[in-house]
């Protein structure tokens, strides 16, 4: 194909470059931009007008230089996708970095993807074990589903995305399943930790995996995870796997969506991330779902760091508002040296009611975490109240819940590392510490179930 | 005329042309695909255009043609049980034509054009019509659709016809105006009415916090504001299974996917408690997720209200809930800003107050030309960023609407559900509803009402004081408080919408959990007085067999049984002195 080369470049700020009169060129078109040495960088056109092309370049303007040349493709950014990406390790841009050959495209995909038609959709109802008891047994994922792990700087949360990676099974079922990994300017060290874990437990072999380290360029964050869904969506509905998607940290990834706000002189909204960053999440995590009739499914836990703990920062909290709930990571417990340390009085699953119960995981199950949460809540009361007036001043049913409180976080919330608890075994351990409080204080437990699980009447 | 002109600039959903002067808000053809698109701006002899559909490879110099009409709902028979877009694009056949996901440049009728439906006519020739009037009906869905007169129409009716028909076939001619069933109306402007009534009917919802202590009227405007997962997604979807309303209009604006779907598949298994007959029959439900364009979602809220005020027109109590109305308003700011026009505050544009309140004021009860009454109420779910109240859509929302459900992160945390906060909420309607209530369900209603608001109010500054001390240092009456307003809170606040039977609570059963709450109340006291201490009342058999009845079938005979004996009974044998 010719095309031709402008070198009419006017303006370079930040990560974007202004060409000056061109022919017709659409909005989101990708753009080459030829540097004297003759290397070149891709872009794409954020703003097309009769008199002047603003191009939002990936991989930084650095050595760009106003009599670069500009070439303009004709068409929106595509990736080649096929099924031998599986194990494959690729950058933030898509390119080989593990030393194997180019992608050999089955198809080209749209990386921005499409909106699936909501009446297409089928809602997600398969209940994914994932072996830790805070997120099976109180905030249970489910297949489609989007959980976000809100975490904070010198969290574990790397650790738990992993041991969700390394046990989510859906009981009962033996089918393809695969891992698609998107990093985008998390640390070598971390990015190492990860690839070391899928080597050792062999998951590289089901999974594809995009590294944009600390180091690499910011404005390739914008297209990482879009990169890793479209391959996500390749793979799901084209080739039938269950796809989990990790996407870490969503953190750097609005810093660089703010980087590209500023440069473009926008109107900033909260804090001074762009005010459509809520559209733009959108379109990342409203690539999780099932769809009527296609055997895959994608499954999207992507982590973030709250600047600050802060949960109401614009990213958690834009985060949480497009998410099927959230699990939360708190400091508070990995002191009390419990792990995971996940808080599940601000943690929640909005899907959980769907992927629970009779025939899914237990018939008691809604019942038992509902009053494990109110107990735990009231619990947690108390123990204010505890520091000023201390725990003689307490009544008896009091204490029983403080105690509950402690039990919970011993019993429930701490595990180990590789600990693989089935649902089983975890709605039991929550009837064993629930059996320490008065049976009238259960009151959001149908009868039928305290006679049937309640070990009092168990041993009976 | 200019009808075609050419594309000079492309930044987003917003497109600049040249070559067409179009009105405001008229719909351009944007493009090769023909992409639709709204004008929101006139600058010299450029138009700017709002694009509803994405722009990716839509390139200067394209061809735009104006269609020198505004964004127009279709009205007719076929509205019920419908799923739209944001821009009344049926889903189902948006899914025929592009498959899975959501592709653009197809257009599909808001109406299906093939459908035939059987149309009675109510007048005969040589009768003297006005706009609004009824000249027939047509059996749809679980209603009676009625045919009116379109606004602007009026005169003696030449010729009417009885039979199977089309939408778009003519069934009557009214002064030699040819009339069909289907009628057009541009979305951005409010119907026509004769008069707005006050509302002075409740909106029974089946929700024992909402009808007992803060209840929405029919035709009243009420916003549910909270920090995500408080539970304002699902205090809609009960709102839209169990309201009193005969039409349901459920506008999805810039949500989750996955709870549309949730809404596609649990409505048509649902059954409305008072026509049996499944719920998605008297549902239209706009879907316009957080990812489809952001354009069409600005206009989506203005779909819903225009359909819900033709039910209304037609004497219908219709109500709708937009959810969210934060991302209505985002969606205006994100346009708002490619406009590069001057921001309010937090970036919303200047308008955000005049938008909102031009939309709620849409609500109402109206009367139509036959003195029969039609009404709207409108509840918006509102987004607050971190939760903060203090936000610019919350404070403009809460200057119009005269109902405030507060939901409460720390009562979803324990999970309280509904998590609405008793202390914050309010309703500006609940004094002018008493006499409804008297009349309806008690003449001691309105009083109990009070008397659970002043007992939770005294529990509130009770528990400051349990936080310095203790509850074991409180006199024994304040116990017996506490522990009264714990029952009212388990029992009567606490709902559980997932369970089949707590998730409808009828008037007449609320009422008796009030009353029986009371009654436990004084009792107690007389037993206080009778030496028997709180913790003896507190594990009485009466207080859990009550607890447990929410989720039991034969919830209201047991508590008639409680009623009618078995609480003096228990108390008697506490023995008091």
């Amino acid at each position: 194909m010719t095309t031709k080369e402008y070198r009419t470049i006017s303006q370079i700020a930040g990560p974007l470059v202004f060409v000056q009169k061109t022919e017709p060129v659409a909005y989101n078109e990708l753009a080459v931009v030829r540097l004297p040495d003759g290397s070149e960088r891709k872009g794409q056109v954020l703003d097309s007008s009769d008199d002047v092309v603003v191009i939002q370049m990936f991989e930084g303007t650095a050595g760009i230089e106003k009599a670069s040349g500009a070439r303009f493709l004709g068409e929106t950014m595509k990736m080649p996708v096929s099924r031998d990406m599986l194990g494959r390790i690729l950058s933030g841009s898509g390119e080989p970095l593990d030393g194997g050959p180019q992608i050999i495209p089955e198809q080209r995909l749209d990386i921005n993807g499409a909106a699936i038609n909501p009446w297409a959709r089928d809602s997600p109802s398969e209940f994914i074990q994932t072996g830790i008891s805070t997120i099976d047994g109180m905030n249970t994922l489910v297949r489609g589903q989007k959980l976000p792990i809100f975490s904070g700087s010198g969290l574990p949360h790397n650790e738990i995305a992993l041991q969700i990676a390394r046990q989510a099974k859906v009981l009962g079922a033996q089918e393809e399943f695969a891992v698609v990994f998107a990093a985008m300017g998390i640390t070598n060290e971390e990015a190492g930790y990860f690839m070391k874990d899928f080597e050792r437990t062999g998951a590289l072999k089901k999974a594809v995996v995009f590294m944009n380290l600390a180091d690499d360029p910011a404005i390739e964050r914008i297209i990482t995870p879009r990169l890793a869904l479209t391959t996500a969506e390749y793979l799901a509905y084209e080739l039938g796997y269950h796809v989990l998607v990790i996407l870490t940290d969503i953190t750097n990834y609005c810093e660089a969506l703010r980087q590209i706000g500023a440069a473009r002189e926008e109107v900033p909204g909260r804090r001074g991330y762009p005010g459509y960053m809520y559209t733009d999440l959108a379109n990342l995590y409203e690539r999780a779902g099932r769809i009527k009739g296609k055997k895959g499914s994608i499954t999207q836990i992507p982590i973030l760091s709250m600047p600050g703990d802060d949960i109401t920062h614009p990213i958690a909290d834009l985060t949480g508002y497009i998410t099927e709930g959230q699990l939360v990571a708190k400091r508070e417990l990995v002191r009390a040296g419990i792990y995971p340390p996940i808080d599940v009085s601000t943690s929640l699953s909005r899907l959980m009611n769907e992927g629970i119960g009779k025939g899914k995981t237990r018939e008691d199950h809604k019942a038992v975490s509902d009053q494990c949460y109110a107990a735990y809540a009231e619990g947690k009361d108390l123990r204010g109240l505890v520091a000023i007036v201390g725990k003689d001043a307490l009544s008896e049913r009091d204490r029983k819940f403080l105690d509950f409180a402690d039990l919970f976080e011993k019993r429930i919330v701490k595990q180990g590392r590789d600990e693989d608890r089935d649902i089983e075994t975890t709605l039991n351990l929550c009837w064993e510490i629930l059996a320490n409080l008065d049976e009238s204080s259960l009151t959001r437990i149908d009868r039928k179930y305290i006679e049937k699980y309640h070990p009092k009447y168990k041993k009976a | 005329m200019a009808n075609e002109g050419k594309i000079y600039r492309v930044a987003g959903p917003v497109v600049t042309a040249t070559g067409i002067s179009p009105r405001m808000y008229d719909v351009i053809l944007v493009g090769k695909e023909q992409l639709m698109g709204e004008v929101i701006k006139i600058v010299g002899d450029k138009t700017v255009i709002q694009v509803y559909e994405d722009t990716s490879g839509v390139a200067p110099g394209e061809k735009v043609v104006n269609t020198g009409q505004p964004l127009v709902a279709e009205l007719g028979p076929g509205l019920l049980g419908s799923v739209y877009d944001g821009i009344q694009r049926p889903l189902p056949d948006l899914m025929k034509v592009m498959g899975d996901f959501i592709k653009r440049g197809v257009s599909a009728p808001g109406l299906d054009r093939k459908a035939k439906w059987p149309f009675t006519p109510v007048v005969k020739k040589g009768d003297t019509v006005v706009p609004g009037q009824i000249i027939g009906t047509v059996p749809e869905r679980s209603i009676l659709h009625k045919i009116i007169v379109p606004p602007g129409v009026s005169g003696v009716i030449d010729d009417i016809k009885s039979g199977e028909f089309t939408v778009t076939d003519t069934i009557a001619t009214i002064s030699g105006k040819p009339v069909q069933m289907m009628q057009k109306w541009p979305v951005r402007f409010g119907r026509p009415f004769s008069k707005k009534m006050a509302p002075d009917e409740p909106l029974i919802t089946g929700q024992r916090i909402l009808d007992a202590l803060f209840p929405l009227t029919k035709g009243g405007t009420g916003a549910i504001p909270g920090a995500f997962g408080t539970g304002k997604t699902v205090t809609q979807q009960q709102l839209a299974k169990w309201s009193d309303a005969e039409i349901v209009v459920y506008i999805g604006c810039g949500e989750r996917g996955n709870e549309m779907t949730e809404v596609l598949t649990t409505f048509p298994e649902l059954e409305d408690p008072k026509t049996g007959k499944p719920l998605m029959g008297r549902t239209v439900l706009i879907a316009n997720t957080s990812n489809m364009p952001v354009a069409a979602r600005e206009a989506s809220v203005y779909t819903g209200m225009t359909i819900a005020e033709y039910y209304r027109d037609m004497g219908y109590n219709v109500s709708l809930m937009a959810d969210s109305t934060s991302r209505w308003a985002e969606a205006m700011r994100e346009i708002s800003s490619r406009l590069e026009e001057m921001p309010g505050e937090e970036g919303y544009p200047a308008y955000l107050s005049a938008r909102l309140s031009e939309f709620y004021e849409r609500a109402g009860r109206v009367e139509l030309p036959d003195k029969s009454l039609g009404s709207i109420s409108v509840v918006g779910a509102v987004s607050p960023p971190g939760g903060d109240l203090s936000e610019p859509v919350t404070q403009n929302t809460l200057r119009i609407v005269r109902v405030f459900w507060a939901l409460d992160s720390k009562l979803r945390e324990r999970r309280h559900f509904p998590a609405i906060n008793w202390l914050t909420s309010y309703s500006l309607y609940s004094g002018g509803l008493d006499n409804w209530y008297k009349k309806n369900v008690a003449e001691d209603f309105p009083e109990l009402r009070n008397w659970t608001m002043g007992l939770l109010q005294k529990e509130a500054e009770l528990q400051e004081i349990v936080q310095l001390v203790g509850s074991d240092a409180l006199p024994e009456e304040q116990k017996l408080t506490l522990e009264v307003s714990r029952m009212v809170r388990e029992i009567f606040l606490q709902q559980n919408a997932y369970h089949k039977v707590d998730t409808y609570s009828p008037l007449s059963r609320q009422y008796n959990y009030l009353k029986i709450i009371k009654m436990f109340n004084d009792y107690a006291q007389k037993a206080l007085e009778g030496d028997v201490s709180v913790d003896t009342i507190s594990k009485m058999k009466v207080r859990a067999t009550l607890q447990s009845s929410k989720l039991e079938e034969n919830v209201d005979q047991i508590l008639a049984d409680i009623l009618n004996g078995g609480l003096a009974k228990e108390f008697e044998t506490l023995g008091a002195k």
